[in-house]
């Protein structure tokens, strides 16, 4: 039986890789741009579910970890030259100014850089919990932003950097997908996954099972933070361009959106909910424009469609208060199941 | 020999002293009971063995170390297991789940090889999930293993408890009110259920109960408090005619 499930999940990602290729030789630029902004969700999702969904820790401080990602592997990356046209008004510190790395490592050094201060952001904001952890991370975030605002000679400042080289394509963001997915399985469904789990259930209990709460936290937002980071840098080589007014709280709130759309603590729900909200967010760019109803005009109102994202969050919020998912892990038993039942009724 | 003893043990909530000068000594394989009136300390008590609460003054030692002040995860690491007065159960993981987490402190691979499944952290997972079974089977629940914990009924969610305890490899095992909401069949079945634990896993039991048949036909020696103060220490029959007990549970004139 289980080597059947692992067979299954063996075809039906093989399958899914070749529905990549197929979609990106089809579609038009447009529309692969949308493909990554979905891989880099589901990437930026499960970050965010593994601190606020599988370890119970309301951190909303997301989009400052982004921004460090973003930051650092755009500096790993730009040419020489490129920095001196971007760095015009104060020009880079000297020793990143020749530096120049390949995609590969400068993803790496993103991600780390952000697990690194997410490591140190940790020790003091984790002995808060609930809303007043929520508050800390988010303050952290802001004061991420307004630093990299500040210092023109690493970030270039409010002037943000542009004509970053547009590495991102389906293969990198998908990538990264999959291999946070797997990754993420393989946490969850071990003995570290459980005890995240049990700390989100009942600290109290947790502790005294002898599951080091401080320790275990901190490994949990690292980890979520140096996924967000790869997700920034991700972000950034699809763009091409980042400045600090990217990465305020509406940033965070998209990908909270997405998390508790998807289901508080299930990798599959916040997957599917990591590709319909992307692909909604752009799908629903006509209520932001000029709308002809025949008998009535409606001038054009620039963001209309978070209206109806808030419409819908509050509606999930009111109806189905576990996110479409819940827990509750999509399985090939599932499946599985449902077709032994089905044709038990047949039969 | 002595397992667990505490000495002059005090515990002040600014300035009410909840529990003051609490001495006892614990031998291994003994079973032992811890009585009084609500809101006699014997909770804070507890929670200071487990390092929940720091003493204010005095001392507990543990197979011969002092242990006062030391973590709560640190103290289950040593052998002291509890379960808890109002169920505190993983609600919304699975039965099986809720005993393999209490195996995760023994866990030598760190999260690296956790998440690579090294043949080391898979021959680990695979002892967890034995032990775990045969847990769980000893207290009647292999059959319900896939169910959430929180779908169990009670008495079912206070075996859970204590086969979550047992699963820390405990020495001694602290029982907050196992028997609370229990009928009489059934606190006298856990009463057996007690005694076989202690025979099968060579565990020194210390309890906190209100039921008195339980506390008297399971203990073998009692501590009684009221208000904080030791009044009474023996066995169930001396504590029975002690005079301060009958005072203290049914008041004087």
């Amino acid at each position: 039986m289980k080597d059947k499930r692992k067979i299954l999940t063996i075809i039906s990602l093989i399958l899914f890789v070749i529905l990549l290729f197929i979609m990106n030789r089809t579609f038009d630029s447009y529309e692969i741009r949308i493909l990554n902004l979905c891989g880099i969700y589901v990437v930026l999702g499960l970050s965010l579910n593994l601190i606020n969904g599988f370890t119970g820790l309301f951190s909303l401080g997301h989009a400052g970890f982004m921004a460090i990602g973003a930051y650092t592997s755009a500096i790993f990356t730009m040419s020489p030259e490129l920095k001196q046209m971007n760095y015009y008004l104060k020009p880079i510190i000297p020793i990143f100014k020749n530096i120049q790395l390949p995609f590969l490592p400068s993803l790496l050094i993103a991600g780390l850089m952000a697990g690194l201060i997410g490591f140190l952001i940790a020790a003091p904001v984790l002995r808060l919990k609930d809303d007043y952890l929520a508050i800390a991370t988010l303050g952290f975030s802001e004061i991420i932003r307004v630093v990299f605002t500040n210092t023109q000679s690493l970030t270039n400042g409010a002037l943000g950097l542009k004509g970053l080289p547009k590495y991102t394509n389906v293969w990198w963001s998908w990538g990264m997908a999959i291999g946070t997915v797997i990754f993420m399985v393989l946490l969850i469904k071990g003995s570290y996954g459980r005890a995240l789990m049990a700390i989100r259930e009942d600290e109290i209990a947790a502790e005294a099972m002898g599951i080091d709460l401080f320790r275990h936290k901190i490994i949990s937002f690292t980890i979520g933070s140096f996924l967000a980071g790869v997700g920034g840098a991700l972000l950034a080589h699809l763009l091409g361009t980042i400045d600090p007014l990217m990465f305020r709280f509406l940033l965070t709130f998209n990908i909270l959106l997405i998390v508790v759309l998807g289901g508080i603590g299930s990798i599959t729900g916040t997957v599917i909910s990591a590709v319909v909200v992307t692909v909604l967010m752009e799908f629903l760019r006509v209520l932001d424009g000029t709308m002809d109803l025949g008998f009535i005009r409606i001038s054009g109102i620039p963001g209309m469609r978070m209206v109806v994202f808030s419409a819908l969050l509050m509606f999930v919020i009111l109806f189905y208060q576990r996110g479409i998912m819940g827990t509750k892990e999509f399985t090939w038993d599932w499946i599985l199941n449902r077709k032994k039942k089905y044709t038990q009724i047949k039969g | 020999m002595s397992l667990l003893r505490t000495n002059n043990l005090t515990k002040k909530f600014g300035g009410l002293t909840a529990v003051s000068k609490f001495a006892m000594d614990i031998k291994e394989m003994e079973i032992v009971g811890l009585i009084g009136p609500n809101g006699a300390g014997k909770t804070t008590v507890f929670n200071m063995l487990t390092g929940v609460y720091k003493p204010t003054k005095g001392s507990i030692f543990f197979d011969g170390r002092d242990i006062t002040g030391i973590k709560s995860h640190e103290v289950t690491k040593l052998g002291i297991a509890r379960t808890f007065q109002n169920i505190r159960l993983f609600k919304e993981l699975s039965v099986l789940d809720n005993v393999l987490v209490a195996n995760h402190l023994r866990l030598k691979s760190n999260i690296l090889f956790s998440v690579l499944r090294t043949p080391n952290y898979i021959r680990q997972e695979k002892h967890m999930y034995e032990k775990s079974m045969e847990l769980l089977k000893e207290v009647g629940l292999d059959d319900v293993k896939d169910e959430m914990a929180s779908s169990l009924p009670y008495g079912k969610q206070r075996r859970l408890e204590i086969a979550r305890a047992l699963a820390t490899d405990p020495k001694i095992l602290l029982l907050d009110e196992p028997a609370a909401g229990m009928n009489p069949q059934e606190s006298f079945e856990l009463m057996e259920f007690i005694h076989d634990i202690r025979d099968k896993f060579d565990l020194t039991i210390f309890m906190i109960e209100h039921h008195m048949q339980v506390v008297m036909g399971v203990c073998e020696k009692i501590y009684v408090l009221d208000h904080g103060v030791t009044i009474a220490e023996g066995t169930p029959k001396e504590i029975q005619n002690d005079e301060k007990v009958i005072e203290a549970y049914l008041g004087v004139d």
